[in-house]
């Protein structure tokens, strides 16, 4: 069957399973969007305020699914306001297909009108990219590109495909949906050795990152910690992959992460590293860290085992096969004085926590909102979040329905990324979606309210709004002698105005009253609504580590 | 830990940007490399990379770890217990009188060869180990050095094991 280069997309697209994809048309994808009409029963386009918009939507798609995310966008600046949010993927291990149309090959290298070497622009923030020169190899370019997308450590993939291949036809037959790459399985030897090391072990704390979210494997690892009588604690990516009532889970650690979780991972001597990179902000000062420990670390990735830090052991291979022959082969023991210990570091959270609402004198305070948010919010939410104070609470505070039940942007930390990808979760899931914002990160890209609005995408938007950009004030606040430069945002935006004027619902909350009220309105209402929620401008994140501090540097109270 | 001199040989398909490809990647993950040579092999379809670097072995095990992960990368192998190297250099040297028999006794020496001639200057073909290539530009440099290039090392392993065989 002979059909033109941009059907031959469009059916790959279809045969490799993909059945919504998120982007924006322009001169050099015509063609695309002219076959997407044709196969609009099959593919559901979504069409976004911004490029920018489609790229996060698509990846917010792939968290909350596990599924290969795709988007769309023409060439020269289409192409490079897709650049945030692969590079959004590319640090968190999100699987992405982006497709981007170029001028006409006999026009490529001539700055044309909309050229730009995409693939180039993209070389560092990709897996791997494409320029497709010949039809001949368009479609298996794309299924290779899913391939790898998908295979061992996921990532994003550019496909860079000039118009006149896009026109040109060629023969195209069906194939069935790429396999991942199997990973390689761990050497018995070394299930072994790290179970030798688990049973020495009096301190043992498991560690689990966005590498083990996304497998599903919270509940295993809980047995696992009930067997050997360990603890729990996960890296920002990690958030959601442990079930919210399992007791031995502390939560987040790092830079702002739960006092007991970070200061029991400090004092652990065995730390079961799942699916985590060591990430600086998790690590705090690396010469520092879990300096008391022998590490063991399960990764697909062989360059992330003694990248950061010094590891003791390291099972590089399926994560999901290593780690359930570790479980198995472990003895059950357990460690009194460990939990004993943990359990005082717990009690001393509390009571920092405790003290910290004691002296607050708002009205609503960020951890009121969460109260309120856990007790409110319907069964299977998904928790999106843009980058900043907001995130850091969410992160420390949001109960989760299970994993790929939060999406936010961890590595990268790309403020603008959370209304996208909020719609592409609700896309994939059609599961109620909550996005918490703040109020200089909902200004980036609130464009992409046009789309929710047009697409009935019921989005609750939880705006932390306290008039600043509070991340950075507050570092302003502690490191740089209360200096606020440029992080005071005096504008005068309505943002529940705002809201009504795209066609979506707004309602103003300044008490714990007012907000339960809008927000139980909201998840009624099935519409996307904007809650503008006002907070005090000098609430901060804690606990935290200051820049280049180690765990026992951690700030727990500001005076 | 000690910085060591090592040389990392690298297959690649032979496709154009693949060579981008391996430098953006030394690039962004800071590497700095001391000399980097790539050509054709046996087998058409892939090209060979050999990069000399200096470093510990944290470095030389993180090179290797994130060639690995670049998909254009077929097979990464550090080239142990002294491997054949060898390395091309032209240089141009002034040609006075008062130096000529020197520089023609050090050309014999390091078996060289004089390739241009004229009676201001003289370009000269070197190959070797680079540490003989070295000693040859030290020898030349108080004739007046006028310009020199060299290639960089290519290197193969000794015996018959061949790298795509290992």
């Amino acid at each position: 069957m002979k059909l033109t280069g941009a059907q031959i997309l469009i059916q790959t697209l279809i045969e490799q399973g993909v059945t919504d994809v998120f982007g924006y048309p322009g001169g050099q994808v015509i063609n695309i969007y002219d076959a997407l009409y044709e196969y609009k029963d099959k593919i559901n386009h979504v069409l976004t305020a911004h490029e920018q918009g489609a790229s996060h939507a698509a990846d917010g798609y792939s968290r909350a699914t596990g599924k290969v995310g795709v988007c769309i966008a023409t060439s020269g600046p289409g192409a490079t306001n897709l650049v945030t949010g692969i590079a959004t993927a590319m640090l968190d291990s999100i699987p992405l297909v982006a497709i981007t149309g170029n001028v006409p090959n006999s026009l490529i290298g001539k700055d044309s009108f909309q050229e730009i070497d995409i693939t180039g622009v993209t070389l560092p923030i990709t897996k791997h990219n494409y320029f497709v020169s010949k039809i001949e190899d368009l479609a298996d370019t794309i299924r290779e590109a899913f391939a790898i997308a998908k295979s061992g450590r996921p990532g994003p993939v550019l496909i860079d495909i000039p118009k006149d291949v896009q026109v040109a036809k060629y023969d195209y037959e069906a194939q069935p949906i790429v396999e991942k790459t199997p990973l390689p399985k761990v050497e018995d030897s070394l299930i072994e050795q790290a179970a030798a090391l688990i049973k020495e072990a009096k301190k043992p704390y498991i560690y689990v990152g966005g590498g083990a979210a996304g497998l599903g494997l919270g509940d295993a690892i809980a047995a696992f910690a009930e067997k050997i009588d360990a603890v729990i604690g996960c890296s920002f990516m990690g958030l959601s992959a442990i079930p919210q009532n399992c007791e031995r889970f502390l939560g987040m650690q790092g830079m702002h992460g739960h006092y007991a979780s970070s200061m029991s991972q400090d004092e652990a001597d065995l730390i079961l590293a799942i699916g985590v990179r060591f990430s600086d902000r998790a690590t705090g000062n690396v010469s520092k860290f879990a300096k008391k420990s022998k590490i063991i670390q399960l990764d697909p990735d062989s360059a992330e085992v003694n990248k950061n830090v010094h590891v003791d052991l390291g099972l590089v291979g399926d994560v999901e096969d290593s780690f359930k022959r570790l479980a198995e082969k472990c003895e059950s023991h357990s460690n009194p004085d460990w939990i004993y210990r943990v359990n005082e570091l717990k009690k001393e959270e509390k009571t920092f926590e405790e003290e910290i609402a004691a002296e607050s004198k708002a009205t609503l305070t960020p951890k009121q909102v969460f109260e309120i948010i856990n007790e409110k919010k319907p069964a299977k939410t998904i928790i999106a979040t843009d980058v900043g104070q907001h995130q850091m609470w969410a992160a420390q505070n949001a109960h989760f329905d299970g994993p790929r039940r939060f999406v936010s942007s961890g590595g990268l930390g790309t403020m603008g990324f959370g209304l996208g990808a909020a719609i592409g979760a609700y896309v994939a899931t059609k599961d109620p979606v909550v996005l918490i914002t703040g109020d200089g990160s909902f200004g980036m890209n609130l464009n992409e309210l046009a789309t929710a609005v047009t697409y009935k995408i019921p989005v609750v938007i939880v705006l932390m709004n306290n008039g600043v950009l509070g991340m950075v004030r507050q570092w302003q606040t502690l490191f740089f002698g209360k200096r606020y430069s440029n992080t005071v945002l005096t504008r005068k935006t309505d943002f529940v105005a705002l809201a009504k004027s795209f066609g979506a619902e707004g309602a103003l909350a300044e008490t714990a009253v007012e907000f339960k009220r809008a927000f139980e309105t909201a998840i009624a209402s099935g519409k996307p609504t904007v809650i503008d929620v006002r907070i005090d401008k000098d609430e901060m994140v804690l606990p935290m580590l200051p820049p280049g501090g180690a765990i026992s540097d951690i700030i727990t109270k500001v005076k | 830990m000690e910085d060591k001199k090592f040389v990392i040989a690298v297959y690649v398909d032979n496709k154009s940007g693949v060579l981008t490809r391996v430098t953006a990647m030394f690039t962004r993950r800071g590497f700095n490399i001391d000399a980097l040579t790539v050509g054709e092999t046996e087998r058409s379809e892939y090209s060979r990379i050999t990069i000399s670097m200096s470093g510990d072995d944290y470095v030389k095990q993180q090179l290797i770890n994130q060639l690995k992960k670049l998909y254009v990368v077929k097979k990464v192998e550090v080239l142990e217990d002294e491997p054949i190297k060898r390395e091309l250099m032209l240089i141009k040297v002034e040609n006075k009188s008062e130096n000529r028999s020197e520089i023609m006794t050090a050309v014999d020496v390091f078996r060289a060869s004089v390739i241009d001639y004229s009676p201001e200057g003289m370009c000269i073909e070197v190959t070797g180990n680079p540490s003989k290539i070295d000693a040859f530009v030290k020898l030349m440099q108080p004739f007046g050095i006028l310009e020199m290039c060299r290639t960089g090392i290519v290197a193969l392993d000794r015996g018959t094991t061949t790298l795509l065989n290992k």
